[in-house]
Protein backbone atom coordinates (compact mmCIF):
# COMPACT_ATOMS: atom_id res chain seq x y z
CA UNK A 1 0.00 0.00 0.00
CA UNK A 2 1.49 3.31 -1.05
CA UNK A 3 1.51 5.86 1.78
CA UNK A 4 3.42 8.57 -0.04
CA UNK A 5 2.84 9.55 -3.65
CA UNK A 6 4.79 12.40 -5.20
CA UNK A 7 3.75 13.48 -8.69
CA UNK A 8 5.73 15.96 -10.80
CA UNK A 9 6.62 18.07 -7.80
CA UNK A 10 8.58 21.26 -8.27
CA UNK A 11 9.87 23.69 -5.70
CA UNK A 12 11.28 27.07 -6.62
CA UNK A 13 12.64 29.83 -4.43
CA UNK A 14 12.26 32.94 -6.58
CA UNK A 15 14.09 31.91 -9.78
CA UNK A 16 16.06 29.07 -8.27
CA UNK A 17 14.69 25.60 -8.94
CA UNK A 18 15.39 23.47 -5.86
CA UNK A 19 13.36 20.42 -6.89
CA UNK A 20 12.43 19.64 -10.45
CA UNK A 21 9.66 17.22 -11.56
CA UNK A 22 10.06 14.74 -8.72
CA UNK A 23 8.05 11.51 -8.83
CA UNK A 24 8.10 8.99 -6.00
CA UNK A 25 5.94 6.20 -4.66
CA UNK A 26 6.72 4.82 -1.24
CA UNK A 27 4.96 1.94 0.44
CA UNK A 28 4.19 1.02 4.00
CA UNK A 29 6.87 -1.03 5.73
CA UNK A 30 9.73 0.11 3.55
CA UNK A 31 12.81 2.19 4.16
CA UNK A 32 13.24 4.72 1.41
CA UNK A 33 16.49 6.63 1.04
CA UNK A 34 16.88 9.95 -0.70
CA UNK A 35 20.55 10.30 -1.47
CA UNK A 36 22.40 13.29 -2.69
CA UNK A 37 25.23 15.66 -1.94
CA UNK A 38 24.74 18.72 0.25
CA UNK A 39 22.40 21.21 -1.37
CA UNK A 40 20.77 18.62 -3.64
CA UNK A 41 17.31 19.34 -2.19
CA UNK A 42 16.92 16.47 0.30
CA UNK A 43 15.81 18.54 3.28
CA UNK A 44 13.46 20.56 1.07
CA UNK A 45 11.85 17.27 0.01
CA UNK A 46 11.20 16.33 3.65
CA UNK A 47 9.78 19.77 4.36
CA UNK A 48 7.43 19.37 1.39
CA UNK A 49 6.35 15.87 2.40
CA UNK A 50 5.60 16.97 5.94
CA UNK A 51 3.67 20.05 4.85
CA UNK A 52 6.14 22.53 6.34
CA UNK A 53 6.32 24.24 2.96
CA UNK A 54 4.20 24.05 -0.18
CA UNK A 55 5.25 22.83 -3.60
CA UNK A 56 5.41 25.33 -6.45
CA UNK A 57 3.86 22.72 -8.77
CA UNK A 58 2.79 19.07 -8.67
CA UNK A 59 0.97 17.00 -6.11
CA UNK A 60 1.98 15.24 -2.91
CA UNK A 61 -0.38 12.66 -1.48
CA UNK A 62 0.13 11.17 1.97
CA UNK A 63 -2.40 8.75 3.52
CA UNK A 64 -4.41 9.14 0.27
CA UNK A 65 -4.86 12.85 0.92
CA UNK A 66 -3.11 15.94 -0.39
CA UNK A 67 -0.49 16.86 2.16
CA UNK A 68 -1.80 20.40 2.53
CA UNK A 69 -5.22 19.05 3.47
CA UNK A 70 -4.06 16.70 6.22
CA UNK A 71 -5.70 17.41 9.54
CA UNK A 72 -4.00 17.57 12.92
CA UNK A 73 -4.68 13.92 13.79
CA UNK A 74 -3.20 12.75 10.49
CA UNK A 75 -0.13 14.95 10.91
CA UNK A 76 0.39 13.40 14.32
CA UNK A 77 1.15 10.17 12.40
CA UNK A 78 4.38 11.80 11.23
CA UNK A 79 7.57 11.41 13.20
CA UNK A 80 10.10 13.95 12.07
CA UNK A 81 13.75 14.11 12.99
CA UNK A 82 15.63 16.87 11.25
CA UNK A 83 19.18 17.92 11.88
CA UNK A 84 18.09 21.43 12.77
CA UNK A 85 15.24 20.26 15.00
CA UNK A 86 16.34 21.30 18.43
CA UNK A 87 16.03 19.98 21.93
CA UNK A 88 15.22 21.93 25.06
CA UNK A 89 18.78 22.28 26.27
CA UNK A 90 18.03 22.98 29.92
CA UNK A 91 15.44 20.24 30.27
CA UNK A 92 16.35 16.65 31.11
CA UNK A 93 15.90 13.82 28.62
CA UNK A 94 12.77 12.83 30.53
CA UNK A 95 11.30 16.33 30.45
CA UNK A 96 12.11 16.74 26.76
CA UNK A 97 9.98 13.68 26.08
CA UNK A 98 7.38 14.52 28.72
CA UNK A 99 6.34 17.63 26.79
CA UNK A 100 5.56 15.56 23.71
CA UNK A 101 4.01 12.77 25.77
CA UNK A 102 1.56 15.39 27.12
CA UNK A 103 0.86 16.74 23.64
CA UNK A 104 0.25 13.27 22.18
CA UNK A 105 -1.56 11.92 25.25
CA UNK A 106 1.06 9.25 25.91
CA UNK A 107 1.37 7.58 29.32
CA UNK A 108 4.40 8.51 31.42
CA UNK A 109 5.59 4.90 31.66
CA UNK A 110 6.19 4.93 27.93
CA UNK A 111 8.71 7.76 28.29
CA UNK A 112 11.04 5.57 30.31
CA UNK A 113 10.42 2.61 27.99
CA UNK A 114 11.35 4.72 24.98
CA UNK A 115 14.48 6.09 26.63
CA UNK A 116 15.45 2.52 27.47
CA UNK A 117 14.85 1.44 23.87
CA UNK A 118 17.33 4.00 22.57
CA UNK A 119 19.86 3.31 25.33
CA UNK A 120 19.35 6.49 27.31
CA UNK A 121 17.98 4.94 30.49
CA UNK A 122 21.00 6.17 32.47
CA UNK A 123 20.58 9.71 31.19
CA UNK A 124 16.94 10.16 32.21
CA UNK A 125 17.71 13.16 34.43
CA UNK A 126 20.58 14.54 32.35
CA UNK A 127 19.92 17.93 30.75
CA UNK A 128 20.09 17.81 26.95
CA UNK A 129 22.93 20.33 26.98
CA UNK A 130 25.16 17.75 28.72
CA UNK A 131 24.57 14.98 26.17
CA UNK A 132 27.10 13.89 23.56
CA UNK A 133 26.19 14.27 19.89
CA UNK A 134 25.30 10.60 19.60
CA UNK A 135 23.10 10.77 22.68
CA UNK A 136 21.36 13.87 21.33
CA UNK A 137 20.58 11.98 18.12
CA UNK A 138 19.20 9.12 20.16
CA UNK A 139 17.09 11.51 22.22
CA UNK A 140 15.70 13.02 19.02
CA UNK A 141 14.94 9.52 17.77
CA UNK A 142 13.29 8.71 21.08
CA UNK A 143 11.05 11.74 20.66
CA UNK A 144 10.07 10.45 17.23
CA UNK A 145 9.63 6.80 18.25
CA UNK A 146 7.63 7.56 21.38
CA UNK A 147 4.68 8.92 19.44
CA UNK A 148 4.35 5.70 17.40
CA UNK A 149 4.06 7.43 14.03
CA UNK A 150 3.18 5.59 10.84
CA UNK A 151 5.78 7.50 8.82
CA UNK A 152 9.23 8.48 10.02
CA UNK A 153 11.05 11.29 8.25
CA UNK A 154 14.71 11.25 9.20
CA UNK A 155 17.06 13.88 7.84
CA UNK A 156 20.66 12.58 7.98
CA UNK A 157 19.99 10.47 11.10
CA UNK A 158 23.62 9.37 11.53
CA UNK A 159 25.42 12.43 10.23
CA UNK A 160 28.59 13.08 12.21
CA UNK A 161 28.20 10.03 14.44
CA UNK A 162 30.84 7.44 15.22
CA UNK A 163 30.43 4.00 13.59
CA UNK A 164 29.26 2.30 16.78
CA UNK A 165 26.47 4.85 17.40
CA UNK A 166 25.50 4.76 13.71
CA UNK A 167 25.30 0.98 13.91
CA UNK A 168 23.06 1.27 16.96
CA UNK A 169 20.75 3.68 15.14
CA UNK A 170 20.66 1.38 12.09
CA UNK A 171 19.58 -1.45 14.36
CA UNK A 172 16.77 0.69 15.78
CA UNK A 173 15.59 1.69 12.30
CA UNK A 174 15.58 -1.89 11.01
CA UNK A 175 13.58 -2.91 14.07
CA UNK A 176 11.03 -0.16 13.32
CA UNK A 177 10.85 -1.32 9.72
CA UNK A 178 10.00 -4.84 10.91
CA UNK A 179 7.16 -3.27 12.90
CA UNK A 180 5.71 -1.89 9.65
CA UNK A 181 6.86 1.73 9.80
CA UNK A 182 7.51 3.63 6.60
CA UNK A 183 10.89 5.28 7.02
CA UNK A 184 11.91 8.09 4.69
CA UNK A 185 15.51 9.00 5.26
CA UNK A 186 17.96 11.30 3.60
CA UNK A 187 21.64 10.59 3.72
CA UNK A 188 24.85 11.12 1.87
CA UNK A 189 26.24 7.92 3.34
CA UNK A 190 26.08 5.36 0.53
CA UNK A 191 26.94 2.44 2.78
CA UNK A 192 24.06 3.33 5.05
CA UNK A 193 21.68 3.48 2.11
CA UNK A 194 22.82 0.13 0.71
CA UNK A 195 22.46 -1.47 4.11
CA UNK A 196 19.10 -0.03 5.18
CA UNK A 197 17.05 0.98 2.17
CA UNK A 198 14.60 -1.05 0.14
CA UNK A 199 14.49 1.67 -2.49
CA UNK A 200 16.58 4.73 -3.09
CA UNK A 201 16.55 7.80 -5.27
CA UNK A 202 19.73 9.60 -6.22
CA UNK A 203 19.12 13.32 -6.20
CA UNK A 204 21.35 15.80 -7.95
CA UNK A 205 20.64 19.51 -8.29
CA UNK A 206 16.96 18.98 -7.64
CA UNK A 207 16.49 16.10 -10.10
CA UNK A 208 16.23 12.38 -9.50
CA UNK A 209 18.94 10.81 -11.61
CA UNK A 210 18.38 7.21 -10.55
CA UNK A 211 15.65 5.32 -8.71
CA UNK A 212 15.24 1.72 -7.60
CA UNK A 213 16.59 -0.96 -5.29
CA UNK A 214 20.23 -0.30 -4.33
CA UNK A 215 21.53 -3.68 -5.53
CA UNK A 216 19.52 -3.45 -8.73
CA UNK A 217 20.98 -0.02 -9.49
CA UNK A 218 24.51 -1.26 -8.86
CA UNK A 219 23.93 -4.25 -11.13
CA UNK A 220 22.51 -1.98 -13.81
CA UNK A 221 25.73 -0.01 -13.90
CA UNK A 222 28.00 -3.05 -13.87
CA UNK A 223 29.40 -2.36 -17.33
CA UNK A 224 32.64 -4.30 -16.86
CA UNK A 225 30.97 -7.54 -15.79
CA UNK A 226 34.28 -8.94 -14.61
CA UNK A 227 35.53 -10.95 -11.68
CA UNK A 228 38.51 -9.61 -9.79
CA UNK A 229 40.71 -12.05 -7.89
CA UNK A 230 43.57 -11.38 -5.54
CA UNK A 231 45.88 -14.31 -4.97
CA UNK A 232 47.69 -15.13 -1.76
CA UNK A 233 50.99 -14.24 -3.45
CA UNK A 234 49.69 -10.69 -4.02
CA UNK A 235 49.01 -11.09 -7.73
CA UNK A 236 45.74 -9.56 -9.01
CA UNK A 237 43.77 -11.18 -11.83
CA UNK A 238 40.69 -10.09 -13.73
CA UNK A 239 38.43 -12.48 -15.65
CA UNK A 240 35.42 -11.97 -17.84
CA UNK A 241 32.23 -13.03 -16.08
CA UNK A 242 31.71 -15.85 -18.60
CA UNK A 243 31.72 -19.64 -18.96
CA UNK A 244 35.24 -19.57 -20.35
CA UNK A 245 36.59 -18.14 -17.11
CA UNK A 246 34.90 -20.73 -14.92
CA UNK A 247 37.51 -23.43 -15.44
CA UNK A 248 40.38 -21.07 -14.67
CA UNK A 249 38.72 -19.82 -11.50
CA UNK A 250 37.85 -23.37 -10.44
CA UNK A 251 41.47 -24.32 -10.80
CA UNK A 252 42.53 -21.42 -8.59
CA UNK A 253 40.03 -22.59 -5.99
CA UNK A 254 41.41 -26.11 -6.11
CA UNK A 255 44.95 -24.78 -5.71
CA UNK A 256 43.66 -22.81 -2.68
CA UNK A 257 45.57 -19.80 -3.95
CA UNK A 258 42.69 -17.25 -3.80
CA UNK A 259 42.78 -14.64 -1.08
CA UNK A 260 39.77 -12.52 -2.20
CA UNK A 261 37.26 -12.62 -5.03
CA UNK A 262 34.94 -9.81 -6.06
CA UNK A 263 32.61 -8.90 -8.87
CA UNK A 264 33.26 -5.51 -10.45
CA UNK A 265 29.77 -4.08 -9.95
CA UNK A 266 29.98 -0.45 -8.82
CA UNK A 267 28.77 0.98 -5.53
CA UNK A 268 26.19 3.76 -5.35
CA UNK A 269 28.85 6.43 -5.18
CA UNK A 270 30.35 5.24 -8.46
CA UNK A 271 26.89 5.17 -10.01
CA UNK A 272 26.26 8.72 -8.83
CA UNK A 273 29.57 9.84 -10.32
CA UNK A 274 28.78 8.15 -13.60
CA UNK A 275 25.33 9.74 -13.79
CA UNK A 276 26.30 13.25 -12.70
CA UNK A 277 30.02 13.60 -13.21
CA UNK A 278 30.43 14.80 -9.63
CA UNK A 279 31.48 13.28 -6.35
CA UNK A 280 29.29 12.85 -3.30
CA UNK A 281 30.31 15.49 -0.76
CA UNK B 1 -6.36 23.07 26.11
CA UNK B 2 -4.20 19.97 26.55
CA UNK B 3 -1.45 21.42 24.36
CA UNK B 4 -1.63 24.75 26.14
CA UNK B 5 -1.25 22.99 29.48
CA UNK B 6 1.73 21.03 28.16
CA UNK B 7 3.41 24.24 26.95
CA UNK B 8 2.67 25.91 30.29
CA UNK B 9 4.25 23.03 32.27
CA UNK B 10 7.27 22.90 29.97
CA UNK B 11 7.78 26.64 30.39
CA UNK B 12 7.51 26.37 34.16
CA UNK B 13 10.27 23.74 34.25
CA UNK B 14 12.44 25.50 31.70
CA UNK B 15 12.26 28.91 33.36
CA UNK B 16 13.41 27.48 36.70
CA UNK B 17 16.71 26.72 34.94
CA UNK B 18 16.77 29.84 32.77
CA UNK B 19 18.32 32.51 34.98
CA UNK B 20 17.98 35.26 32.37
CA UNK B 21 14.19 34.95 32.40
CA UNK B 22 13.73 33.89 36.01
CA UNK B 23 15.50 36.99 37.30
CA UNK B 24 13.01 39.20 35.47
CA UNK B 25 10.17 37.80 37.56
CA UNK B 26 12.05 38.17 40.84
CA UNK B 27 14.16 41.29 40.44
CA UNK B 28 11.56 44.06 40.67
CA UNK B 29 9.42 42.58 43.46
CA UNK B 30 12.51 41.82 45.55
CA UNK B 31 14.19 45.21 45.00
CA UNK B 32 10.98 47.14 45.58
CA UNK B 33 10.21 45.23 48.78
CA UNK B 34 13.75 45.72 50.10
CA UNK B 35 13.71 49.44 49.29
CA UNK B 36 10.22 49.89 50.68
CA UNK B 37 11.21 48.25 53.94
CA UNK B 38 14.65 49.82 54.38
CA UNK B 39 14.57 53.37 52.99
CA UNK B 40 12.66 55.79 55.19
CA UNK B 41 12.70 59.41 54.01
CA UNK B 42 10.59 62.22 55.44
CA UNK B 43 7.65 63.26 53.25
CA UNK B 44 8.13 60.24 50.99
CA UNK B 45 4.64 58.94 50.22
CA UNK B 46 3.82 55.49 51.59
CA UNK B 47 4.59 52.74 49.10
CA UNK B 48 6.51 55.14 46.82
CA UNK B 49 9.07 52.52 45.78
CA UNK B 50 6.40 49.91 45.26
CA UNK B 51 4.52 52.18 42.85
CA UNK B 52 7.69 53.16 41.01
CA UNK B 53 8.94 49.60 40.61
CA UNK B 54 5.47 48.25 39.83
CA UNK B 55 5.44 50.30 36.63
CA UNK B 56 9.00 49.30 35.77
CA UNK B 57 7.95 45.70 36.38
CA UNK B 58 5.11 46.11 33.87
CA UNK B 59 7.40 47.72 31.31
CA UNK B 60 10.23 45.21 31.53
CA UNK B 61 9.56 41.71 32.89
CA UNK B 62 6.78 40.51 30.52
CA UNK B 63 8.45 42.05 27.47
CA UNK B 64 11.84 40.49 28.17
CA UNK B 65 10.39 37.14 29.21
CA UNK B 66 8.02 36.77 26.26
CA UNK B 67 10.39 37.97 23.56
CA UNK B 68 13.33 35.94 24.95
CA UNK B 69 11.31 32.74 25.21
CA UNK B 70 9.89 33.02 21.68
CA UNK B 71 13.16 34.14 20.10
CA UNK B 72 15.07 31.29 21.76
CA UNK B 73 12.53 28.74 20.59
CA UNK B 74 12.79 30.08 17.05
CA UNK B 75 16.56 30.13 17.15
CA UNK B 76 16.87 26.57 18.49
CA UNK B 77 14.09 25.26 16.23
CA UNK B 78 12.17 23.81 19.15
CA UNK B 79 9.19 25.89 18.11
CA UNK B 80 9.16 24.18 14.74
CA UNK B 81 9.08 20.78 16.44
CA UNK B 82 6.10 21.89 18.48
CA UNK B 83 4.23 23.23 15.47
CA UNK B 84 4.97 20.01 13.57
CA UNK B 85 3.46 18.16 16.52
CA UNK B 86 0.21 19.91 15.78
CA UNK B 87 0.49 22.54 18.48
CA UNK B 88 -1.37 25.58 17.14
CA UNK B 89 0.42 28.94 17.25
CA UNK B 90 -2.40 30.27 19.43
CA UNK B 91 -1.99 27.40 21.90
CA UNK B 92 1.74 28.05 22.12
CA UNK B 93 1.33 31.79 22.64
CA UNK B 94 -1.48 31.30 25.14
CA UNK B 95 0.47 28.69 27.13
CA UNK B 96 3.60 30.80 27.24
CA UNK B 97 1.74 34.06 27.79
CA UNK B 98 -0.33 32.60 30.63
CA UNK B 99 2.80 31.36 32.34
CA UNK B 100 4.51 34.76 32.07
CA UNK B 101 1.35 36.51 33.27
CA UNK B 102 0.95 34.25 36.30
CA UNK B 103 4.60 34.64 37.29
CA UNK B 104 4.33 38.41 37.00
CA UNK B 105 1.08 38.42 38.97
CA UNK B 106 2.71 36.48 41.82
CA UNK B 107 5.31 39.24 42.03
CA UNK B 108 2.58 41.88 41.84
CA UNK B 109 0.67 40.26 44.74
CA UNK B 110 3.79 40.45 46.92
CA UNK B 111 4.37 44.06 45.90
CA UNK B 112 0.76 44.99 46.56
CA UNK B 113 0.72 43.48 50.04
CA UNK B 114 4.06 44.99 51.02
CA UNK B 115 2.97 48.32 49.50
CA UNK B 116 0.17 48.50 52.04
CA UNK B 117 -2.78 47.84 49.72
CA UNK B 118 -5.64 46.01 51.34
CA UNK B 119 -9.15 44.92 50.34
CA UNK B 120 -10.56 46.80 47.35
CA UNK B 121 -7.38 48.81 46.92
CA UNK B 122 -5.34 45.62 46.63
CA UNK B 123 -7.83 44.26 44.13
CA UNK B 124 -7.66 47.44 42.05
CA UNK B 125 -3.86 47.41 42.20
CA UNK B 126 -3.79 43.83 40.95
CA UNK B 127 -6.29 44.57 38.17
CA UNK B 128 -4.14 47.47 36.97
CA UNK B 129 -1.03 45.33 37.10
CA UNK B 130 -2.83 42.51 35.26
CA UNK B 131 -3.90 44.85 32.45
CA UNK B 132 -0.37 46.27 32.18
CA UNK B 133 1.16 42.79 32.05
CA UNK B 134 -1.26 41.70 29.33
CA UNK B 135 -0.38 44.67 27.12
CA UNK B 136 3.34 44.07 27.72
CA UNK B 137 2.99 40.34 27.02
CA UNK B 138 1.49 41.12 23.62
CA UNK B 139 4.30 43.64 23.09
CA UNK B 140 6.94 41.03 24.00
CA UNK B 141 5.24 38.45 21.77
CA UNK B 142 5.30 40.97 18.90
CA UNK B 143 9.04 41.48 19.35
CA UNK B 144 9.52 37.70 19.48
CA UNK B 145 7.47 37.44 16.30
CA UNK B 146 9.68 39.85 14.42
CA UNK B 147 12.98 38.31 15.58
CA UNK B 148 14.67 35.15 14.36
CA UNK B 149 17.06 34.86 17.26
CA UNK B 150 17.73 36.14 20.76
CA UNK B 151 20.36 38.64 19.71
CA UNK B 152 17.96 40.46 17.42
CA UNK B 153 15.26 40.24 20.10
CA UNK B 154 17.58 41.83 22.64
CA UNK B 155 18.38 44.72 20.34
CA UNK B 156 14.66 45.34 19.84
CA UNK B 157 13.47 44.81 23.40
CA UNK B 158 15.99 47.11 25.11
CA UNK B 159 14.73 50.39 23.62
CA UNK B 160 11.10 49.29 24.09
CA UNK B 161 11.54 48.49 27.76
CA UNK B 162 13.68 51.56 28.43
CA UNK B 163 10.90 53.76 27.12
CA UNK B 164 8.08 51.89 28.83
CA UNK B 165 9.83 51.40 32.16
CA UNK B 166 11.92 54.52 32.62
CA UNK B 167 9.81 57.28 31.09
CA UNK B 168 7.10 56.97 33.83
CA UNK B 169 9.81 57.06 36.50
CA UNK B 170 11.55 60.10 34.99
CA UNK B 171 8.19 61.78 34.49
CA UNK B 172 7.95 62.21 38.25
CA UNK B 173 10.96 64.53 38.07
CA UNK B 174 10.46 66.34 34.75
CA UNK B 175 7.27 67.95 33.46
CA UNK B 176 8.25 67.77 29.78
CA UNK B 177 8.83 64.03 30.03
CA UNK B 178 5.59 63.76 31.98
CA UNK B 179 3.72 65.61 29.22
CA UNK B 180 4.98 63.39 26.40
CA UNK B 181 5.11 60.24 28.51
CA UNK B 182 1.34 60.36 28.94
CA UNK B 183 0.89 58.58 25.65
CA UNK B 184 2.37 55.41 27.16
CA UNK B 185 0.20 52.82 28.86
CA UNK B 186 2.87 52.30 31.50
CA UNK B 187 2.61 55.94 32.58
CA UNK B 188 -1.16 55.79 32.53
CA UNK B 189 -1.05 52.75 34.79
CA UNK B 190 1.27 54.63 37.12
CA UNK B 191 -1.35 57.39 37.27
CA UNK B 192 -4.10 54.86 37.91
CA UNK B 193 -2.06 53.30 40.72
CA UNK B 194 -1.35 56.74 42.23
CA UNK B 195 -5.09 57.43 42.34
CA UNK B 196 -6.26 54.05 43.60
CA UNK B 197 -7.36 55.60 46.89
CA UNK B 198 -9.19 58.65 45.52
CA UNK B 199 -10.32 57.34 42.11
CA UNK B 200 -9.57 60.70 40.43
CA UNK B 201 -9.11 59.44 36.91
CA UNK B 202 -10.44 60.98 33.72
CA UNK B 203 -11.86 59.37 30.63
CA UNK B 204 -8.72 60.27 28.65
CA UNK B 205 -6.64 57.96 30.88
CA UNK B 206 -8.85 55.03 29.92
CA UNK B 207 -8.85 56.04 26.27
CA UNK B 208 -5.05 56.32 26.10
CA UNK B 209 -4.62 52.92 27.76
CA UNK B 210 -7.19 51.45 25.34
CA UNK B 211 -5.40 52.97 22.34
CA UNK B 212 -2.10 51.54 23.55
CA UNK B 213 -3.68 48.11 23.80
CA UNK B 214 -5.10 48.38 20.26
CA UNK B 215 -1.72 49.49 18.87
CA UNK B 216 0.08 46.58 20.57
CA UNK B 217 -2.55 44.14 19.31
CA UNK B 218 -2.22 45.46 15.75
CA UNK B 219 1.58 45.15 15.97
CA UNK B 220 1.14 41.62 17.26
CA UNK B 221 -1.18 40.67 14.39
CA UNK B 222 1.16 42.27 11.83
CA UNK B 223 4.16 40.43 13.31
CA UNK B 224 2.50 37.04 12.99
CA UNK B 225 0.75 37.70 9.69
CA UNK B 226 4.06 38.78 8.20
CA UNK B 227 6.36 36.13 9.61
CA UNK B 228 4.12 33.44 11.07
CA UNK B 229 5.25 31.96 14.35
CA UNK B 230 8.02 29.98 12.71
CA UNK B 231 9.29 31.34 9.43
Amino acid sequence: MSLILVESVEKKYEDKVVLNKINLEINQGEIFGLLGPSGAGKTTMIRLLTGQISATAGKITVFDKEVGKLNGTEKKQFGIMMDQFGLYERLSCYDNLKLFADIYGIKKEQIIQTLRAVGLEKAVKTPAMNLSKGMRHRLQLARVFMTNPKILFLDEPTSGLDPATSEEIHRLLLHKKEMGYLIFLTTHNMGEAEKLCDHIALLNEGKIVEYGQPQEICRKYNHQKKIRIRLKNGEELEYENSRDSAAKIEQLFQEQSIETIHSTEPNLETVFMERTGRRFE
Amino acid sequence: MNNMKAIFCKQAKDTMKNKAVLIQFLMFPVISIIMNQTIKVDNLPEGYFIRMFAVMYIGMAPIIAMSSIIAEEREKNTLRVLLMSNVKPGEYLLGTGTYVWIMCMLGAICMGIVGGYRGTDLMNFLILMAVGFIISIFGGASIGGFCKNQMVANSMMVPAMLILAFVPMMATFNTTIEKYGQILYSQQIQLFISHINDGKMEMKNYVITGINMVIVLITFVVAYRKNGLDE
